[in-house]
């Protein structure tokens, strides 16, 4: 039956089925914090996020019986996470049209000031460059208050463009998988990382310069 | 002899996610990689989108551990039932 199954998503399902701790910890720890991220996109408190990745799990109990492995099993929770959350966010009203969620349609991610303008001789090329972060050394990139100024930025984001970054630069998903999960096409998933990453970058410059 | 015109900085910034995810058509991609060879702020400009992927990935990615707590009493609670 599980024709398309990896050997350790196999072995997850029947250690689930058996009620064996080890295996839920294990997917607990592999797709938890993926699972919170792709519910507080549809809905608009952490509680209410964490409820929902509490409802879905419950749904992965009740499905791991009648789960075929047509997909992965990680696609096919976070089929069950989605829905959880979209359900969810209908009934908290909060059902805005997904491109609200990512910002302005036109947005560019560099401050149009950082370039020359029209009339200039090089129009649209650096009046403020970059510098290099070349001479930045290493402990202060690592650094705890470098790592606080990333993480609020991300929690400053738009809910659609969190959630991809969070996706694909913490959790390391593909762009096809992040695209799957948050239902985004190809581009959409791309202009939203774009946007999500610059914002970051910024505070970072602001905060490294 | 190429009739292509430049990138303007302010289009190759919006095109270094792209270009990291390897989604450029080869011609842009080629335009890409030109523009960088002489100019020094977009060379930054992709180091440090490049260094921000990395820091980011630093962020730590745990559940809470109460919300751990909640699941796994979830999962006594079904394995019981």
């Amino acid at each position: 039956m599980q024709h398309a199954l990896s050997h350790e998503d196999a072995q997850l399902v029947e250690g689930l089925r058996a009620g064996d701790e080890a295996a839920f910890a294990a997917l607990m720890r592999m797709y938890g914090p993926g699972m919170l991220r792709v519910a507080q996109m549809f809905v608009s408190s952490r509680s209410v996020a964490e409820e929902v990745v509490q409802e879905a799990w419950l749904g992965v109990f009740k499905g791991i019986e009648r789960f075929e492995g047509r997909s992965s099993l990680k696609t096919w929770i976070f089929r069950i996470v989605a829905n959880t959350a979209k359900t969810r966010g209908v009934r908290e009203a909060r059902s805005v049209p997904f491109s609200s969620l990512g910002g302005d349609e036109n947005e560019t991610t560099v401050s149009p000031d950082r370039f020359l303008g029209d009339g200039e001789r090089f129009p649209g090329h650096w009046a403020v460059p970059p510098g290099s972060w070349a001479g930045v050394p290493e402990a202060r990139l690592l650094a705890a208050e470098t790592m606080d100024v990333i993480r609020r930025e991300i929690e400053r984001l738009p809910a659609a463009q969190r959630a991809v970054l969070e996706l694909r630069d913490i959790e390391g998903w593909s762009a096809d998988e992040v695209c799957n999960a948050l239902d985004l096409t190809e581009t959409n998933g791309r202009v939203l990382l774009h946007r999500a990453r610059a914002k970051v970058r910024a505070a970072l410059e602001e905060y490294l310069r | 002899m190429r009739l292509d015109r430049e990138l303007a900085c302010r289009e190759v910034v919006e095109l270094v996610t792209s270009y990291l995810d390897d989604s450029l058509d080869p011609a842009d991609r080629e335009r890409f990689e030109e523009h960088l060879v002489f100019c020094d702020g977009c060379e930054n400009y992709l180091d440090q989108m490049r260094t921000t992927i990395r820091l980011t990935g630093r962020v730590e990615h745990e559940l809470p551990a109460e919300l751990q707590a909640v699941l796994l009493e979830a999962f006594r609670g079904w394995r019981a039932s």
